[in-house]
């Protein structure tokens, strides 16, 4: 923070804080409340790694009643949602908006279409009298994948308001990009749970 | 230690707005503070008041006060979790952390000022939910152990889901701090140039973003526990009761330092001033910080010693417990050599801070002692743990919280309280603080069980001087609130903008300081605390 350049645009930009500090800042910020998400989650893993410990039959038994096709195609969903957020970055970082609008709904599309597949699935279990209190694994399942899916829809959320702000053209000069990249980070983690998630559940050898 | 801030001609305080609005709005941290301060001190107020209805049943042996033990239970339990999660937990943390932190450290605000008020809204959400469960409220503790706490007819969902709410607003702010004080430093202010109450809010973050996470999702398991009936914790469906205490101590015992981490900040800030010297050991006290919050994460199971837990796991439990008193001791250590040869000025906020040395080390001492195994068996679920507790809760954080609010009153508010009438009523704060729970560690010793209603008559005498005591403590409280709350209402400012000769930022500015706290930001150029320098 060199003190006249940056007395200078704190005029222009009202709330006193340079665009590279305030960029830095909301990345930093973000990979801190990343680390309380992994926390979060890290409770529920360390109750699967005990009972799983505990009962390894029942854990190898209840597993073969999900279904891995659908929880594969999940996985490849997630994955190349990633892989277009990591191209939303890029065009918006490119100021290409045209671009960054079609990345974004694709996104978006995809955590949709997990949510679907998941309710398809949920609904299926529900239908052969599997509920969370059958037993211990099938309620690490529903809250671990019921987690997970919430924080799916969150992120879906907040890829539908970048759409919004790339709409109006929020994200055209400077460092503005920033709230795509902040996002971006957040729907990374999602799917990275996933992927952890899925071999846990769905491939217990 | 800093030019160019004592020019200001004209500035308008960040006060003078008026109206609803400009409160419930604001991106203001310094009006942030104020409302977590007016929030947490109602809720001081009324867990204060359960405790007084708890010493007044147990003047006699009988149930007399309550009309049955469950209400005494239910009495202990809006005591437990009102005091440790809604005051004592955001306390000291969100109030003065949000007030002090930009303004020590030379910033016009935190790094995301709407977040900041974002984590208010949602402290306010979750104390709206738990004051919709008062109706039929939890009798289960503040721990929330299972399986009572499954069993219980009670609203137990609702009080736990208030505290679930509660850690997204600790975590936000948490993580704004750590940012704040990472970004927004003024040029020149070096991390060994940082005020100590920085480092300790820094250290205080940092195990808000570790630790609540887990109690957020062990909260969310007993939820799904009572909701959904699944068995996470209950023996009978293959679960493990004691899977929940692990869960819950692994974020409580950090919580604990959450709690009194600010408080070693307060007295590092307070001392040094009013002794005239630079503070003793300054780069011991600030790593210090950081020792007992990695430690902390490493002592939850001296929590379950009697639970059945295996002696190798005791044993180390132990140790590290016990290893936790090596970097408090530093602090205390340091903390009396800065007095010593000391030109000392007992000021209302010194008093505090001088007792907050003496009590807390009662409070940390008998840590130590309860670490060792052999003696937690005897004395686990006694009294002296409640004694312990106290003297480390009251003892340490809140005779620091007090401390705080006469030492930087003038500056927050801008008026001046009556000096005398403070020294009287922490006269009896201190007086009524021991008279309570002195006696405790000693009915305790003998075998007093804690959170009963009736008790053997050979208990009478410590319990009757005990519940005398806390109305001689709730007296102090009350005069000290009266004396801080009638300034407001007056007309007067201070003389002078740094009363105390502070070099520190925030006392360079006007009192109340401006809205953008600093005309210019400083250039700082000397460490914080160059006193006898200059």
């Amino acid at each position: 923070m060199s003190s006249t350049a940056e007395h200078a645009e704190s005029h222009a930009h009202g709330h006193g804080l340079g665009e590279t500090v305030t960029h830095n800042a909301a990345k930093f910020g973000m990979w801190l409340f990343l680390g309380t998400e992994i926390l979060l989650f890290g409770g529920l893993f360390a109750a699967y790694a005990l009972f799983r410990a505990k009962y390894p039959d029942l854990f190898y038994e209840s597993h073969k009643k999900l279904d891995v096709t659908l929880g594969a195609i999940n996985t490849i969903v997630l994955i190349f949602s990633s892989f277009t957020m990591a191209l939303a970055v890029s065009a918006s970082q490119k100021r290409n908006r045209k671009w960054l609008m079609i990345l974004l709904s694709v996104t978006f599309i995809c955590g949709a279409a997990f949510g679907v597949n998941k309710y398809f699935e949920y609904s299926a279990k529900f239908h052969h009298h599997i509920f969370p209190e059958t037993n211990i694994f099938f309620a690490l399942y529903f809250m671990m994948t019921g987690l997970h899916m919430l924080h799916v829809f969150v992120g879906m959320g907040i890829i539908f308001a970048l759409i919004i702000m790339a709409k109006q053209g929020r994200f055209k000069e400077g460092n503005r990009y920033t709230p795509v990249e902040v996002g971006g980070l957040y729907w990374h983690l999602v799917d990275l749970i996933w992927i952890y998630l899925f071999p846990l559940l769905y491939l217990i050898g | 230690m800093a030019n160019g801030v004592m020019t200001q001609t004209e500035h308008i305080p960040y006060l003078a707005q008026k109206g609803l609005k400009s409160w419930i709005l604001t991106t203001d941290h310094k009006r942030i503070g104020i409302l977590y301060l007016v929030t947490i001190s109602f809720f001081f107020m009324i867990a204060g008041l359960t405790a007084l209805g708890m010493r007044y049943e147990l003047m006699t042996p009988e149930l007399d006060f309550f009309r049955t033990a469950t209400e005494y239970n239910v009495a202990f339990t809006l005591h437990g979790s009102l005091m440790v999660f809604f005051f004592i937990v955001p306390g000291i943390a969100a109030s003065f952390g949000n007030f002090l932190i930009p303004l020590m450290i030379g910033a016009r605000d935190v790094a995301f000022p709407r977040i900041n008020l974002l984590s208010f809204w949602i402290y306010l959400i979750g104390t709206a939910i738990l004051l919709s469960a008062l109706a039929q409220p939890a009798d289960t503790g503040w721990t929330f152990y299972t399986p009572y706490s499954i069993q219980t007819g009670t609203k137990v969902i609702m009080i736990t889901l208030g505290v679930f709410v509660l850690g997204f607003s600790s975590i936000l702010t948490g993580m704004n701090f750590i940012v704040t004080i990472h970004k927004l430093r003024a040029p020149g202010m070096t991390w060994s140039r940082l005020p100590l109450f920085i480092w300790a809010s820094y250290a205080t973050a940092i195990l808000q973003l570790l630790a609540t996470p887990v109690v957020g999702i062990t909260l969310l398991l007993l939820i799904a526990e009572r909701a959904f009936d699944i068995g996470f914790f209950d023996p009978a469906k293959g679960g493990d009761p004691i899977l929940f205490q692990n869960f819950f101590w692994f974020y409580s015992h950090p919580a604990v330092y959450i709690m009194v981490i600010p408080a070693f900040g307060i007295i590092s800030e307070i001392i040094p001033v009013f002794a005239r010297k630079p503070i003793f050991g300054y780069k011991a006290i600030a790593y210090s910080s950081f020792a007992i919050a990695i430690i902390s994460f490493f002592v939850w199971l001296h929590h379950m010693f009697v639970s059945g837990i295996s002696e190798t796991a005791a044993a180390i439990f132990s140790f590290l417990t016990m290893l936790v008193a090596i970097p408090t001791a530093i602090k205390v250590f340091n903390w009396t050599a800065t007095l010593y040869k000391g030109s000392i000025d007992f000021h209302s906020s010194m008093l505090y801070a001088l007792s907050f040395i003496v009590l807390f080390t009662v409070g940390g001492l008998t840590g130590v002692y309860l670490g060792a195994l052999a003696v937690d068996v005897h004395l686990h679920d006694t009294y002296f743990i409640v004694a312990h507790m106290h003297y480390v809760m009251i003892g340490g954080t809140v005779m620091g919280f007090f401390g705080a609010l006469h030492f930087w009153y003038q500056k927050w508010f801008g008026k001046v309280f009556n000096e005398l009438i403070a020294k009287i009523s922490w006269f009896l704060i201190f007086v009524g603080f021991n008279v309570t729970f002195f006696p405790q560690f000693f009915m305790g010793f003998q075998g007093m069980p804690r959170r009963y209603a009736t008790y053997p008559e050979e208990y009478i005498s410590y319990h009757v001087l005990s519940t005398y005591g806390s109305w001689i403590l709730g007296l102090g409280i009350l005069i000290m609130t009266v004396n801080l709350l009638i300034p407001l209402w007056k007309e007067g400012r201070p003389e002078s903008s740094n009363p105390y000769g502070s070099l520190s930022l925030e006392w360079q500015v006007p009192s109340p300081p401006p809205h953008e706290n600093f005309d210019e930001i400083p250039t700082v150029t000397d460490w914080t605390y160059a006193y006898g320098k200059k």
